[in-house]
Formats: structure tokens, sequence, C-alpha cells
């Protein structure tokens, strides 16, 4: 019986390509929709190509690396490794998953970055928070807030279907703060982020973020999460 | 992990027992417990006392090419600033207002539910720390005491600086990376060790989240202060997880016997 469950998967194998054993899904970096340099000034070209070609791709290579170990893992039933993992991939899983949410919502002010939300997450924004100044401000102050190293986040409640503003630590993605937010913008509050342009000064970077966001992701998501 | 022998050790015995080629009045210690300037304020007699922003115990320029003049203005002078500031703002007029940082700091730190000023003042003594662990020159490898422990507990020089790098490079996030004096080998949390001996100690490399630090882990015993830091931020262009060791073996074995044990006063941190 194992050798005729061998045999079917190699052959799902071939017809849908993955790239190894036991159709384990690895990863790659995305490309970014925009040049390094797009986004200037309000984050320079230096840091953007730090960022994606540096950190990012850490961040990927080092998950690929821990799926394999724990697919390794798995197999031979080895729990204490299994269970030892786990740090690794949400570290390194959370950066490539908020990294990825990250370069889309940031947008050239060619392409509409900067444009504030219409439609009905404009509605929503109005709703929650009063006005789009009033969200700015909130979340710019929880992200001059944070201690160390993590993102600030507006997100949906998709059950709830209310907006909300939370932070997370290291690389913690939105989910970890409840099982049905789903990122609408993420602001990487990391120095890694900011600190060639901005040095200490977080609060000037997010200040001069807002004029690079892309609202149109970030309203696709709503629409598809609130119909 | 409860403090059976946590020490801050008292300046005054120890650098009158040190020569001062052993650094013994020269260097100013860790965990002297920081006493500032009374300020007396004008009006109905209040006195206030602010912590104050120390230097580096050597120019900003002399640690170069390791660490530029330009990496320490930007982290002494304006991250670490920023905490002693932003401290002193946060405790002005509460009960904290004249206690000594170390006191601030295990006040703050609440049994790890952290009260809003435990971030800068933690901060504050890390980065004093930070400084004191490095010197213009220094380097080299440890002597006496110090080398002994390093070999009975990480097997080698070569593999305590491992050890330390990889603490350094896999921390998540922001931190420190730390070598202490356990005062308990074993790895127990919360247990007492009823009768410490000295053979229950151990050299350890230890991580901390954020602010986090031995004072607060109680991690600390008598005789050897000298931990080692090592930032992990900012990141710029030079690599910050570079080992500094700054060499204190000799005056660790000369300071033993005079430093004080600070009674427990029930369970720490």
């Amino acid at each position: 019986m194992a050798l005729r469950t061998l045999a079917t998967r190699k052959t799902l194998r071939t017809a849908l390509g993955f790239q190894s054993i036991r159709g384990l899904q690895t990863f790659s970096l995305p490309d970014l929709p925009y040049d390094y340099g797009a986004l200037e000034p309000a984050i320079s070209g230096e840091i953007m190509q730090i960022h994606h070609q540096k950190h990012h791709q850490t961040y990927v290579t080092n998950y690929n690396k821990s799926l394999e170990q724990l697919d390794a893992a798995i197999s031979k039933g080895d729990a204490p490794t299994v269970v030892q993992l786990q740090s690794a991939i949400k570290f390194n899983g959370g950066g490539h998953i908020n990294h990825s949410v990250f370069w889309k919502n940031l947008a050239p002010a060619s392409e509409g970055g900067g444009e504030p939300p219409k439609g009905s997450l404009g509605w929503a924004i109005d709703t929650n928070f009063g006005s789009l100044e009033s969200l700015i401000q909130k979340m710019n102050a929880e992200g001059a807030a944070l201690q160390g190293s993590g993102w600030v986040w507006l997100g949906v409640d998709k059950e709830l279907k209310k907006l909300v503003i939370e932070t997370t630590a290291n690389q913690d993605p939105l989910v970890t703060k409840g099982p049905s937010l789903v990122p609408l913008i993420g602001i990487d509050v990391w120095e890694h982020a900011y600190y060639l342009q901005y040095k200490n000064v977080r609060p000037d970077y997010l200040k001069s973020i807002w004029t690079v966001m892309n609202w149109k992701y970030a309203s696709e998501v709503y629409e598809k999460e609130c119909p | 992990m409860v403090a059976a022998a946590t020490a801050f050790a008292s300046a005054i015995s120890l650098s009158s027992a040190l020569l001062p080629s052993q650094g013994g009045s020269t260097r100013s210690l860790p965990w002297k417990k920081k006493e500032r300037p009374c300020i007396r304020k004008s009006g109905p007699g209040m006195i206030t006392a602010k912590f104050e922003l120390k230097p580096p115990p050597y120019d900003l320029k002399a640690l170069e090419p390791h660490m530029s003049s330009e990496t320490m203005e930007y982290h002494w002078g304006r991250h670490h600033r920023t905490y002693v500031e932003n401290l002193n703002k946060q405790i002005e007029g509460t009960e904290m207002d004249g206690m000594t940082l170390e006191d601030v700091i295990l006040a703050t730190y609440n049994k790890g539910d952290l009260l809003p000023a435990f971030n800068n003042a933690a901060q504050a003594w890390n980065h004093d720390f930070f400084w004191e662990s490095m010197k213009p020159d220094g380097g080299g490898k440890p002597s006496g005491e110090l080398l002994k422990l390093i070999n009975r507990d990480f097997g080698s020089l070569e593999g305590f600086i491992r050890e330390f790098k990889a603490a350094a490079a896999t921390q998540f996030g922001s931190g420190w990376a730390w070598l202490v004096y356990k005062a308990n080998r074993l790895d127990v949390g919360n247990a007492i060790n009823p009768f410490p001996k000295e053979e229950d100690k151990k050299l350890v490399v230890v991580k901390s989240h954020n602010a986090v630090n031995p004072p607060c882990l109680g991690l600390f015993t008598t005789a050897y202060y000298r931990c080692l830091g090592a930032c992990l931020l900012p990141r710029l262009p030079e690599p910050t997880a570079r080992l500094y060791i700054d060499l204190y073996g000799e005056a660790c074995v000369v300071g033993r016997g005079q430093f004080q044990t600070r009674k427990s006063t029930g369970p720490s941190c």
C-alpha cells in the first residue's frame, strides 16, 4: 500500500510541478510592483532595495529551510524537533507573510499612492474612526509607541465586519491577534524599515509613509471580506 | 529565578580593594547604585532628582574602526539619551522619583507585568553597561579566575565566543545577549537553592527580549559582575553583532572577597 501511495504522489508531483518531495510547497521572494526608487522621497531607494533583497529574502530562505526541517521531522515522528521548529516558522513565515502584504500596501504617487480611500472602505473608516485623519493619527501613535520591533496594522474582522487597529511584535502576523482578522494595511516599524533615512525619528517615517499608501489594494481586500 | 545571591556591589568597598592599575578607582562599576544630583526646585522647597546620561568612559571615536564615532553619536547620543530623558519625564513626581535606577527597574519590571517606565529604565541601565563592556584596544583574552570559569562552563574561550555570537545572531527582533554568572546552574525556574555553594553557580549565555536584563531576571551573583552585553539595535551599515570582550578577570578575583551580598527581600522580579 505504501508503494502505491508513493507512485501516486510521484505522478501528482510531475503533473503540478511541485518543487520537492512529498509535495512540500516552498516559497520565493515576490517581485515589487514598482522600482526601488519609485517611493521617494517617502522611502529611499536604498532602504527599499535592502529591505526587499536582503531582509525579505532572508525570511523566505529561512522559512523554506525550516519547512524542510519540519517536513523531515514530521515524517520521522520527531516530536521534540517539530515543536522546537515552531518559533523559527512563526518568525520567518510571519516575516514573509507580512512583507508580502507590505509591498502591496505601497505605491508611487503616479499609481495612486497617497490617494484617500473611496467606496465602502472610506465609509467604514469614517464610521469606525470618525475620519481618515483620525485613523492615521491613531495608527501613528500606536506605531511610535511600539517598543522594539513589530508592525502596526489596520485590519478587518471578517466575522464582526469591523475595522481594527492592532500592533504585533517581531514578525507575528495579524492573525495571531485574532483568527478572523485580515490585514488591510501593515506598517513595518522595525528599524530596518526606516533607519537609514529617518534614523531614530520613527514618527517622521510614520508621517511620510501615508503619502505612498496604496488604498486601492486595501479597498480590494476590504470589499472581498465585507461585500 | 530567586536571587539567592544577588549582588549589587558596594562601589566604595570594591574600588578601595583594587589598585588603580587594575581599574580600581578609575572605572565606574555597572551596578554602583546610580546616585543622582538633587536639584532643589524653587518654590515650596521640593527636591527632585533626575537621572543623568553618563558618557562612555572613552572618547566617541576611541572604538574605531570596530564601532564608528557616527554609530556612537547615534546610539549613545540619541538613543541612550532619549531613554534617560523620557525616564526622567515618566518618574517625575511619582514615588519612583528619588529611587536608584536598579530599584526603578525592579519596581517597573513588576514580576513580568511591565509598567510604562520599565523600557526606559532598563534600557538606560543596559546601555550604561554596554559602554562599560567595551574599551579602546580591548579584546584579547580574559585571564585568571574568569578564564578558568569560561573553560569550565563553556569548554574553551572559543566555545564561549561561538555560543555568544550564536545567541546574539539568533535573537528574534530587538534584544540583548549577555554573559552572566548564574546562582543556580540548573534551569529550575522559580526554585530556590537551599544550600548554595560555589560549584552550583555557572557562567551562561542568556538572550533577552527588548529591554529585559539580568537584574530583572535575578541572574547576578556575588563574585562575577562583569557581564558582557551585545546590543542588537540599531542596524547601521556596519555589522552590529560583533563581540567585544572587556577583560576584568584580575579585578574579579581580587574583588571577590569584598563584595557585599544584597539581602534578598523576598521573591525578586
